[in-house]
């Protein structure tokens, strides 16, 4: 079998990794806040104050909500619990839709009311041509 | 231990090898940009510029794998004092750097069609960065080491620190909200990518796989003609 110093070191790059792990898990833990990129309308229902740093909220664009005016674009983001209303004036991704995954960034104007200054789109992950999507929609 | 891995044995195959895979990635390769770029489908709601996933998603797999495999022979030459794990892991470190600079790119090239900005701080896109930062130093560390104990080890560190880096990319899109997407490609659950569009992402993988064998076999080749130069160096 191998010899008392293979097994030694075997045990010593074991510990390394343990407590490298344990130590990139406390800090990604303390961190959760920045590591995440977006915040969902119920965390920001949730938030205990409201300061006027940049943020991110994620979700879907509700159905019929999207409203085009002149001058701004108006649209609500759910995450089929809270809801938040968005307001932005700029162009929007191709993917933009209703229905679909959206991140904004910008600034809350209050608990309901977000101002946004860049849209994302986000997509989910589900590919499939358009016959197939059809096909499942007639179902 | 590992009598399999003499040098002299190993060469007869990495000098003659390299155009035999040559030959089988020019065809792999072929059949798979045909299947990505003219017979797959469009996307439902990305159209043509899903067809990028049949590089990016290839090549990040590929950069991931191989910094799996070079933490994993850097573990093995820690322990067993085998120099050859650590000279194939050195071999191996330069197609993992490029397919992962090949995924940020076609990434970056992705993301503004589809979410809008070309760069966004979000957990995978970060951490595939600094899967890019170890790969870098790993690399560095190599060429500017020259005593061989000091250099298998710092590089075996540099493998092991890093490779923990390679679990939270796989799980970045799980743990946190991020603009990427779930994964779609599952081994354990159903996989959310149609069929058509399956095949062309599996067989660009796969050719994928065959250049960095390519490069490997031949990077692997240089360090043995190196030792045989040297002479006394011996494994």
């Amino acid at each position: 079998m191998y010899g008392k110093k293979v097994k030694l070191r075997a045990l010593l790059i074991s510990l390394l990794l343990v407590s490298a792990i344990l130590s990139i898990f406390l800090v990604l833990k303390s961190l959760e806040e920045n590591v995440i990129y977006f915040q969902s309308p119920t965390e920001i229902r949730n938030l205990s104050e409201i300061d006027n740093k940049k943020i991110r909220v994620g979700g879907m664009v509700k159905d019929n909500s999207i409203l085009i005016n002149p001058d701004k674009i108006t649209f609500v983001i759910t995450d089929f619990k809270n809801e938040i209303n968005v307001s932005y004036s700029g162009s929007v991704p191709n993917l933009f839709e209703e229905g679909k995954g959206v991140v904004a960034e910008g600034f809350l104007k209050d608990r309901n009311f977000f101002i946004a200054d860049k849209i994302l789109a986000k997509h989910d992950e589900n590919y499939m041509p358009p016959e197939v999507k059809e096909a499942l929609e007639g179902k | 231990m590992f009598k399999f891995l003499e040098p002299n044995k190993i060469f007869l195959i990495t000098s003659k090898a390299p155009k035999y895979v040559f030959f089988i990635f020019i065809i792999v390769l072929s059949i798979g940009l045909v299947e990505a770029l003219f017979l797959s489908p469009e996307d439902y709601i990305q159209s043509h510029s899903v067809r990028i996933m049949y590089v990016h998603v290839p090549s990040a797999w590929i950069s991931l794998g191989i910094f799996s495999l070079i933490a994993l022979l850097s573990v093995g030459s820690f322990i067993f004092k085998n120099k050859n794990f650590s000279l194939i892991a050195k071999s191996l470190a330069p197609s993992g750097f490029v397919f992962n600079v090949i995924a940020l790119v076609t990434g970056s090239i992705w993301g503004k069609p589809t979410w809008g900005t070309w760069w966004a701080w979000d957990a995978r896109i970060t951490s595939m960065l600094i899967l890019a930062l170890f790969y870098s130093m790993y690399i560095l560390a190599w060429r500017i080491y020259d005593k061989k104990e000091q250099v298998i080890k710092i590089t075996s560190i540099i493998a092991i620190v890093g490779v923990i880096n390679v679990p939270i990319i796989k799980f970045s899109v799980d743990w946190w909200s991020t603009l990427h997407q779930n994964s779609s490609v599952n081994i354990l659950s159903e996989t959310s990518i149609h069929p058509s569009m399956l095949v062309p992402l599996l067989i660009m993988t796969a050719a994928f796989s065959l250049f960095s064998l390519l490069i490997f076999l031949m990077k692997y080749n240089t360090e043995l003609i190196k030792i045989k130069n040297k002479g006394l160096d011996r494994l």
